[in-house]
């Protein structure tokens, strides 16, 4: 499978995943984003680049009880919350948000 | 669906808790084994399991601080050691024995951890309900 982002055919695997992770870009977000019918706004672009950082720093993708607690101590129990976090999130903040920040997806997601 | 999710989340947590030890003793890179391990860790985790890590023998390699693989052209994955504290996996424990015969001390580690003798590792394998070894 692959999406297309300004003229570019960027690989991604069965569900959607980038494959490379050099590949992403903002505008690459914004793409796969509207695939997903997310509407980015300033809150999801927070937890997309928390991810991007969490992932730099640990080489993995954290699993959704993971992240909500991560989130909590960086932003505050107002946004460290699964309520909040799939109410930006719909199909699983860890998941589809994994998916936008272009990582994989995190590991114990089924 | 106002605190739904938190009690379902609460629900979840109820189930049965085993306690799990990972015992790896390969080094990091070479064979898949430490890899395949640090993942099943991370799922078990998930799963709200009692999680603890055993390294022995060249196990012992892969909390190494310092670690560049660039030559070998494999991810580096050492840094997901540091990730486990989010996942509430603390227990950590690295036979003495094997650090000393590799001339390695607990300051060469990249996670704090517990050091323990070859006797106190039986014995802690002993208290688990499931040993799997890497």
């Amino acid at each position: 499978m692959s999406i297309e982002v300004g003229g570019r055919t960027l690989e991604t695997d069965e569900e959607g995943y980038l494959v490379n992770l050099s590949d992403w870009s903002e505008e690459v977000a914004n793409e796969i984003a509207k695939a997903e019918n997310v509407a980015m706004t300033e809150n999801h672009w927070e937890v997309v680049n928390f991810l991007r950082e969490y992932y730099n720093e640990y080489q993995i993708a954290p699993a959704v009880r993971v992240l909500t607690k991560a989130i909590g101590k960086k932003l505050g129990p107002e946004k460290g919350n699964s309520k909040y976090l799939y109410e930006l999130f719909p199909y699983g903040p860890a998941k589809q948000a994994c998916k936008i920040a272009g990582l994989p997806k995190p590991t114990g997601c089924v | 669906m106002t605190d739904t999710r938190d009690e379902i989340d609460a629900e979840e947590g109820a189930g049965v808790v085993k306690k799990f030890m990972f015992v790896n003793r390969k080094a990091p890179y070479g064979t898949i084994y430490a890899l395949e391990s640090l993942e099943v860790v991370l799922i078990s985790a998930a799963f709200d399991q009692d999680v603890s890590l055993a390294f022995l023998d060249d196990g012992v390699y892969q909390l190494v601080k310092g670690q560049d693989t660039k030559a070998i052209e494999v991810k580096n994955f050492s840094p997901t050691y540091r990730a486990l504290e989010g996942y509430d996996v603390e227990k950590l424990y690295v036979e003495r024995e094997s650090l000393a015969a590799r001339g390695l001390t607990e300051d060469d580690l990249l996670v704090p951890v517990q050091v323990v003798s070859a006797a106190e590792m039986a014995e802690l394998m002993e208290a688990q309900d499931v040993v799997i070894g890497f």
